[in-house]
């Protein structure tokens, strides 16, 4: 078998157990729900049976009482689904590891130098922040999403940006590509998990908004927007799955110390541009499509970092920023690669 | 005079009428932390047409031909700054602006934590209930505890003022009158001092990228294999230079090139270009320099780069008298992958009748195909030039500078062959051919290639690269520095001997920012130590 083969094999290997990761962590999350609905209902039950109690002690009662039935709900948190989900998890990742490296000993050097290179190492590096956050603490309410993303994003790579690997062009030839490149890849992964959480924070969030009054409202647009939000708010309710996801300030919080992480990393990876770009190019910084959109993103997470400490914005709003950088960041690697010129265009397909 | 809350950083009063009160009502908001945040949404859209719409600094060449094609809206985006979208007013005035919040953001802040830094923490508050205390019975004195608790803290070695807390200690009265110490603990000075340093740092990127533009000077040159540059403003082919340079600052360094090897894949993909050069300075030795893609030449504080490389066929070419009326290397300019290059020849000193001219294109590899011939390969396997001549005033007398890669045909008609049509004239290496009418000859001597430098000297690099380390340095310390709290109280009482004989209970509490679950650990740790007694780990909550 050749490595191109080998590589072959493992990326689609990869693909499928992710695909089966996805729904065996998706059905574990909908068990998890379950569970805790269950152990909701029953706590209620015991407050209303316990009826007389004055009211003020009513909710510590609840508090207590939903203590051990959460206790006997968790030997559900280790299902069957969850084992699988994380066995296959790891083996894809295993085998993307695989596929990752054959394809760069095929090509003879660093396998991020063109769509098809940067999406299967990407991914794969998602893959390996979600199994390493996974380590400390039970995020296995963050699988379906990343796995989810990583078996779209891979099945699109091997199948639309297949491309045979080839030497690398002059200007690529350098250390700094090594160096800049994989620190975008690897802060573009963290950038992934971080908008998966927030994606889940904000669910979260506008599941326990109440419906706002239609009828009442002033004008046509109102009554629009409203019934929008309104329609949202049932679809968010209807999910009980969400139920399984901690509270959105917890989201919040890890969230935040992943778009940390990722936005220092792609500091480096835009100043390390710049000096590969200054070393290649003559200049430091030319506005080139690829420098204009690296910028953008960086803009944009630095106003979310902003938007976390001011009053009015932190929450939803900053999380809403988080996510149109991580558009952008998506954005910068297909649009702006396929639709327009400009000296990184060599790193296309 | 009301206080009004503009946003957790910047408290404005609410103005009486007046000059100096709206003055500094304004600043106020142009410093708050929600006009910063709006700006950076702004200039991060702002940037957005920069990507999409040609650019004159880019691409002039694409930017012309928008306009032309876009009749209507190509001037409108023109005067409106959109195809100079990093040069253009509103862009300037959204970073300006940005700016100047950002110093008004910080200049204060420096102020504030210098003072904090040189003050003692707060003290402890007199009840801990709001931070979920832990309570841990000992028999140690309690001196001995908040000693521990605060060496602990503290940290140790060289390094402690980074890793360690701030800790003050206090003996007082608690609210029942009981003496008691109570230890407070604060970190949070690096992570600021890290988050002043990165906004400075962005000061000084931007000054470092505003001297640059002042003080740099750049050139381009074209060198044919054997030939020489010297270092002067008029020998580059194009050249511009920041208002504070001045052109005595050149070094007159001379450059020759001796070989370029340009290596292409089966396919024709570039694989390799190395220009092979001597380089002789003023006073010195000449000494031999390599340059490549992604490794220039210095020279003098400046950077010579490799742009660009393609062939340069050597002519001679005789005139109607039989006179050699031009010798030499013509650069022709690559069109394609496959170095398809097209090139002109001017000859203005024949000896005799009307000047000649050439347009000429070069098929390194060439092959026949449906739509006539092209080039498979950009290397030389099977060479031939194209030509098509031309007779008649070339403009050179005009006065006017013309562009060496472009024939003015305006005074010139094509010679033409048998049948009346323009002649087009393949051309193989070494071969000689005559013109119709006695005209002259054309003989492709060989075909040595060309290496394009760009030259460019900035002084203000190194600083440049400073602020950027400064910012991700800061930037570093300002995400990962933990902002905590934590406090130990010891009441210091006579107490009766629990049922464990433990005497002294110790209360303790942390306080962090919400991402931050760490804290309660350390909390842990230290009354651990402090207590001499395992505090278990709190479970996490959900
Ligand atoms: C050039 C534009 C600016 C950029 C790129 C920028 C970037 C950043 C970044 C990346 C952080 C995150 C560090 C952290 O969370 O600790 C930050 C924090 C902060 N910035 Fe800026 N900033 C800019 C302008 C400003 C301005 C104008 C102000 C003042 C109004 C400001 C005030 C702050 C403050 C107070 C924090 C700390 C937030 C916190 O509590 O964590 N920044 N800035």
């Amino acid at each position: 078998m050749t490595a191109q083969e080998l590589s072959w094999l493992a990326l689609w290997g990869a693909t499928a157990l992710y695909a089966i990761a996805m729904v065996a962590s998706a059905v574990h999350l909908a068990r998890v729900a379950d569970a805790k609905v269950a152990a909701k209902a029953r706590a209620e039950h015991k407050v209303t049976a316990a009826g007389g109690a004055a009211n003020g002690s009513a909710e510590s009662t609840a508090t207590r009482a939903s203590a051990p039935t959460t206790a006997s709900a968790t030997p559900a948190l280790h299902d069957k689904a969850n084992g699988i989900a994380k066995a296959t998890t790891l083996m894809g990742a295993l085998l993307q590891g695989v596929g990752v490296v054959a394809r760069g000993v095929e090509a003879g050097h660093v396998p991020w130098s063109t769509m098809y290179e940067y999406t299967i190492t990407g991914t794969w590096v998602a893959v390996v922040v979600f199994l390493i956050v996974q380590r400390k603490r039970d995020v296995s309410y963050l699988a379906p999403g990343v796995t989810g993303f990583a078996t779209i994003a891979l099945g699109l790579g091997m199948t639309v940006l297949y491309a045979q690997s080839t030497g690398l062009q002059p200007a690529l030839q350098s250390f700094w590509l090594i160096i800049h490149v994989s620190i975008a890849i690897i802060a573009t992964g963290i950038f992934t998990v971080g908008a998966v959480a927030t994606v889940l924070q904000l669910w979260r969030d506008y599941r326990d908004d109440s419906e706002l009054p239609v009828a009442d409202a002033g004008n046509a647009l109102t009554r629009a927007s409203r019934r929008w939000r309104n329609w949202n708010v049932r679809v968010l309710k209807s999910w009980t799955w969400l139920e399984a996801v901690p509270a959105p300030a917890k989201l919040e919080a890890l969230a935040f110390r992943l778009h940390a992480v990722g936005f220092v990393l792609w500091t480096f990876t835009v100043m390390a541009g710049a000096v590969w770009a200054e070393h290649a190019w003559g200049r430091y910084w030319g506005w080139d499509p690829k420098e204009v959109w690296s910028f953008v993103i960086w803009v944009i997470y630095a106003a979310y970092l902003h938007a976390r400490t001011t009053q009015g914005w932190a929450g939803r709003r900053s999380a809403v920023l988080a996510l149109i950088g991580f558009v952008a960041l998506i954005m910068n690697f297909t649009v702006v690669n396929l639709v327009f010129q400009g000296l990184h265009s060599y790193a296309g397909v | 005079m009301a206080r009004m809350k503009i946003d957790n950083y910047a408290y404005a009063d609410v103005p009486r009428l007046g000059v100096t009160g709206w003055l500094r009502w304004t600043w106020r908001q142009v410093t708050s932390m929600r006009v910063a945040l709006i700006l950076l949404i702004a200039l991060a859209l702002a940037a957005i047409p920069g990507s999409v719409l040609p650019q004159w600094p880019q691409n002039a060449g694409d930017t012309r031909a928008f306009i032309d094609a876009n009749p209507f809206w190509g001037p409108v985006l023109d005067a409106t700054g959109f195809l100079d979208v990093f040069g253009s007013a509103w862009f300037t005035a959204i970073y300006v602006l940005l700016f100047a919040s950002l110093i008004g953001c910080i200049v204060p802040r420096v102020g504030v934590y210098w003072r904090e830094l040189r003050s003692e923490v707060p003290a402890a508050p007199s009840r801990l209930d709001r931070y979920e205390p832990l309570e841990v019975a000992t028999d140690r004195a309690p001196a001995q505890v908040i000693e521990s608790a605060r060496t602990e803290l503290s940290g140790s070695g060289p390094v402690r003022w980074f890793t360690g807390y701030r800790v003050r200690v206090d003996e007082r009265e608690d609210r029942d009158g009981m003496p008691v110490l109570a230890l407070s603990a604060h970190k949070g000075h690096v992570r600021e001092l890290g988050n002043l340093l990165f906004h400075v740092s962005l000061i000084g990127i931007l000054v470092a990228v505003a001297a640059g533009s002042l003080l740099t000077y750049r050139g381009q040159a074209l060198i044919v294999e054997g030939d020489t540059f010297t270092n002067a403003v008029v020998a580059y082919d194009s050249y511009e230079a920041g208002a504070l340079f001045s052109e005595d600052d050149l070094d007159p360094w001379i450059l020759s090139l001796d070989q370029f090897d340009a290596v292409f894949g089966t396919t024709g993909l570039p694989e390799d270009f190395t220009a092979h050069a001597t380089l002789t300075e003023p006073g010195k030795e000449p000494r031999e320099v390599e340059a490549q893609v992604n490794r220039p030449i210095q020279v003098d504080g400046a950077k010579i780069y490799l742009q660009g490389n393609g062939y340069a066929p050597r002519f001679t070419i005789t005139d109607s008298a039989g006179e050699v009326a031009f010798q030499g290397a013509v650069p022709f300019l690559p069109q394609d992958g496959v170095y398809t290059s097209t090139g002109v020849v001017k000859v203005p000193d024949v000896t005799e009748g009307e000047q000649l001219g050439f347009k000429a294109t070069l098929l390194p590899t060439a092959v026949a195909s449906d739509t006539g011939p092209i080039s498979a390969h950009p290397d030389l396997t099977n060479p031939v030039i194209y030509l098509q001549a031309y007779t008649g005033d070339l403009g050179l007398d005009s006065g006017v500078p013309q562009n060496v890669y472009q024939l003015d045909e305006s005074q010139l008609s094509p010679v033409r062959g048998d049948d009346g049509e323009p002649l087009l004239v393949p051309l193989r290496l070494g071969e000689t051919i005559t013109l119709p009418d006695g005209l002259g000859t054309v003989t492709w001597e060989s075909v040595p290639r060309f290496a394009a430098f760009d030259l460019r000297r900035d002084p203000t690099l190194p600083w440049l690269l400073g602020a950027s380390v400064g910012a991700l340095a800061g930037l570093a310390l300002s995400l990962f520095g933990a902002r905590r709290r934590i406090w130990v109280l010891a009441p210091l009482g006579a107490q009766e001997p629990g049922a464990d004989g433990k005497t002294t209970v110790v209360t303790a509490a942390a306080w962090a920012p919400a991402h931050d679950s760490a804290v309660r650990d350390e909390r842990d740790g230290v009354l651990t130590t402090a207590t001499g007694t395992q505090v278990a780990t709190s479970p996490e909550e959900e």
